[in-house]
């Protein structure tokens, strides 16, 4: 019994001497408030998926009020903006080529016999045989830089969009294939998806890095060896290392989650517990992450590395920036070996999906199963010993 | 209460093929101070480790305070106390939030921690600046500080690693002031330096050289045992005179003091003055007084015997004849530069 209050003793000794430091260290405390702030306003502005207004030129051969018509409807999707125009096709080609424009529209001379096949084809009012070249033929063609697949794609989704416009016609009233109903997100905002991302992605960078060179800082101060002569064991010095961190990181997530919902107007469907719960968990399990590293860096600069090591992933392979789903197998399992891939999950399911505490069960206890085996890890790795 | 509080037999450190510590016998008798003294680099510091439960010995057996190391190292840690040779509490921690910091990870309570921090802020006139950071005070204040948080649990041992080589005289011998004070009180000390000044204040001396122990006594005894006379010797050209009798099998080593020459002569010559004056010296000795021995000369005659052949130690007295490196890099080694390639040709041998 006594030997418990000793323990607790030495805990609450070392968090109170790591709050101390950590209240007269202006920039760390300072960084812990901004790094937040400013990355939130950042990426919740910077992060857009839906890509619009991507620059592209116009080579019009037909030169008719038709051809205008069409640039104008194709303009009107917001999907492209004409800034460039040409005569030539090959010199379309030549300002893709520069990165002027990412792609270029080419409108034929024959394009009113074309819209008019396209039209009789559309208005049903002849059903060709679609491998009659005459009449399978499109109004205009695309030429794109397919580098970027993301604005491949966005330029690809205009293959079928509908001439109405061109045809005087009412709306087309042609039945999709498909009924889709958006769920959760139905503005389609990437700010939705993307600021309880930033939650796990700004976690992990703040909470590994402090720990990460929480134990190596001792030793580079030459504190190390005055602690390790006292009778304090390595676990009480993990946890007294890591609980003013869990604190600092539900700062920073309350920070996060308040300007995200004012500003990009996110919104919080689940219950704040299993919201809090899964925090938690992650926050330990970064910190315990953190405090692995720390007791294999030999120094702070080689605790940093080892944290941008562990965040890039984080931040790529985590369904931050990409589907987890799109990921090939080995790199799923990769991404399943890291926190922030178990976090983003869980932060999404309860904050958009209204998931309840026991849906994120799974990743949760995950997370905590991660913390005790960081804890352990490093409380095994810490010997108080120099040799 | 007669048992030694510590008792090691043939300690051992190698670092890779360096013998840091070779076969050291130590036996430190309770409620006394028990110097190590060296130059840097001798293995002192691997040695205070070694006994403090810090590394593991290479081969040998140390029993501190009845607890076999490196077994019961744990055991041991509640009570010793242990004063690093460089600063190691918190530079941006306060006097007292250091001191409150070390008291609560030794599990004292509140109130015993409230008290004992008064006290040791009383006894080591800390008490001004108790609001003042660690990093921020002298050499001689953080000294102070240090002896405070490693006494603040009363350990019954106390190691000192060099605890004044930043600290000016005047606190070095109020720092020594406060030693004796612990020993009254029941505590027993083992001090490592490299200041003779300092090697005399202690009851019982070892003198370290390149992992050995050279020599183990008090003060008294080992400069009565020294196998050396010392003469003091004037003449119009010291450093011509010094080089001669430095070529001189019967000379352990001349060192020059001001406007004299202090000349080691191996006891085996009964009579060092006429010996001295029937070497047909250039120029002649104008004066020859035999004088008192001091820890340097005993320090000199125990140290180096068959490698230094008239190299001295150089006032101020320290000894930092040999730089090098102790493989826990703490190398502020100031070696004297010609000592120490003779002792690198030494170690390869």
């Amino acid at each position: 019994m006594n030997g418990m209050l000793q323990s607790a003793r030495r805990i609450l000794a070392i968090l109170s001497k790591e709050l101390t430091q950590l209240r007269r260290d202006r920039t760390t405390l300072g960084m812990v408030i901004m790094i937040p702030l400013i990355q939130l306003l950042l990426f919740g502005y910077a992060i857009n998926t839906n890509v619009r207004h991507i620059p592209v030129a116009l080579v019009d051969q037909a030169n008719s009020g038709l051809s205008r018509v069409l640039t104008q409807t194709v303009e009107a999707t917001q999907v492209v903006t004409f800034t460039e125009r040409y005569v030539d096709i090959s010199a379309a080609q030549a300002a893709i080529v520069e990165g002027r424009v990412r792609a270029a529209l080419i409108i034929p001379p024959d394009l009113s016999q074309r819209v008019a096949r396209s039209a009789s084809v559309g208005a049903g009012l002849q059903t060709p045989p679609s491998t009659d070249e005459q009449t399978s033929r499109p109004v205009a063609q695309w030429i794109v830089d397919g580098s970027d697949t993301m604005i491949a794609g966005a330029i690809k989704s205009l293959r079928a969009m509908p001439l109405t416009e061109l045809l005087r016609r009412p709306a087309n009233r042609s039945t999709p294939t498909f009924a889709v109903a958006l769920f959760f997100n139905p503005e389609q905002r990437t700010a939705i998806n993307i600021v309880p991302g930033l939650v796990a992605v700004i976690l992990t960078m703040t909470m590994v890095m402090f720990t990460s060179a929480a134990i190596v800082r001792e030793s580079e101060r030459g504190n190390m060896e005055m602690l390790i002569n006292t009778p304090v064991r390595p676990l009480e010095l993990m946890l007294g290392k890591i609980a003013p961190y869990i604190l600092i990181g539900l700062v920073q997530t309350t920070i996060i989650l308040l300007l995200g919902h004012l500003i990009f107007d996110v919104p919080l469907h689940g219950s704040l517990l299993a919201l809090a719960v899964a925090t938690l968990a992650f926050i330990g399990a970064s910190l315990a992450l953190g405090l692995v590293l720390s007791t294999i860096a030999s120094n702070q600069l080689q605790a940093t590395q080892m944290t941008v090591f562990i965040l890039l992933p984080s931040i790529l392979l985590s369904g931050f920036m990409f589907p987890y789903e799109g990921m090939p197998i080995p790199a799923q399992y990769i991404a399943e070996v890291l926190p922030a891939t178990h976090f983003m999950r869980a932060i999404r399911a309860v904050m958009l999906r209204d998931a309840s505490l026991d849906q994120v069960a799974e990743d949760t206890l995950w997370l905590l199963g991660f913390m005790l085996l960081g804890l352990l890890l490093a409380s095994l790795r810490f010997k108080k010993r120099l040799d | 209460m007669t048992e030694p509080v510590i008792e090691a037999r043939g300690l051992t450190r190698r670092f890779g093929t360096l013998t840091a510590v070779d076969a050291l016998d130590l036996t430190v008798e309770p409620q006394t101070i028990y110097g190590f003294l060296g130059p840097n680099g001798c293995g002192k510091t691997t040695t205070v480790r070694m006994l403090t439960g810090l590394l593991t010995p290479s081969a040998g057996t140390v029993t501190v305070l009845g607890h076999q190391l490196p077994r019961d190292a744990e055991l041991l840690k509640r009570r010793i106390g242990y004063m690093t040779q460089k600063f190691s509490l918190y530079d941006d921690l306060t006097v007292a939030e250091n001191l409150r910091f070390v008291a609560h990870i030794y599990g004292l309570s509140h109130r015993i921690a409230r008290q004992r921090i008064s006290e040791l802020l009383s006894t080591y006139a800390l008490e001004p600046m108790h609001n003042r950071r660690a990093g921020r005070m002298s050499g001689g204040q953080r000294q102070r500080l240090a002896l405070a948080a490693a006494t603040i649990h009363a350990p019954t041992l106390l190691f000192l690693d060099e605890p004044t080589s930043a600290v000016d005289p005047e606190n070095r011998r109020d720092f020594w002031e406060r030693l004796f004070d612990l020993i009254d009180a029941g505590a027993s000390i083992l001090v490592s330096t490299h200041y003779m000044d300092e090697a005399e204040r202690c009851h019982r001396l070892a003198i370290m050289e390149s992992g050995h122990k050279r020599a183990d006594g008090s003060p008294a005894e080992l400069m009565a045992a020294m196998g050396a006379h010392v003469v003091e010797v004037e003449a119009p050209d010291l450093r011509a005179l010094k080089q001669q009798l430095a070529a001189l099998p019967e000379v352990i080593s001349a060192a020059q003091l001001g406007s004299r020459l202090r000349v080691l002569v191996r006891d085996r010559i009964d009579d060092p003055i006429n010996w001295l004056k029937a070497q047909s010296l250039q120029p002649a000795p104008t004066g020859l007084d035999l004088a008192r021995p001091s820890l340097e000369d005993v320090f000199v005659t125990s140290t180096g015997k068959s490698a230094r052949q008239g190299s001295s130690l150089e006032r101020p007295s320290r000894a930092d004849g040999d730089a090098r490196a102790d493989a826990d890099a703490n190398t502020e080694a100031a070696g004297t530069p010609d000592d120490t390639a003779q002792h690198q040709e030494d170690h390869r041998r």
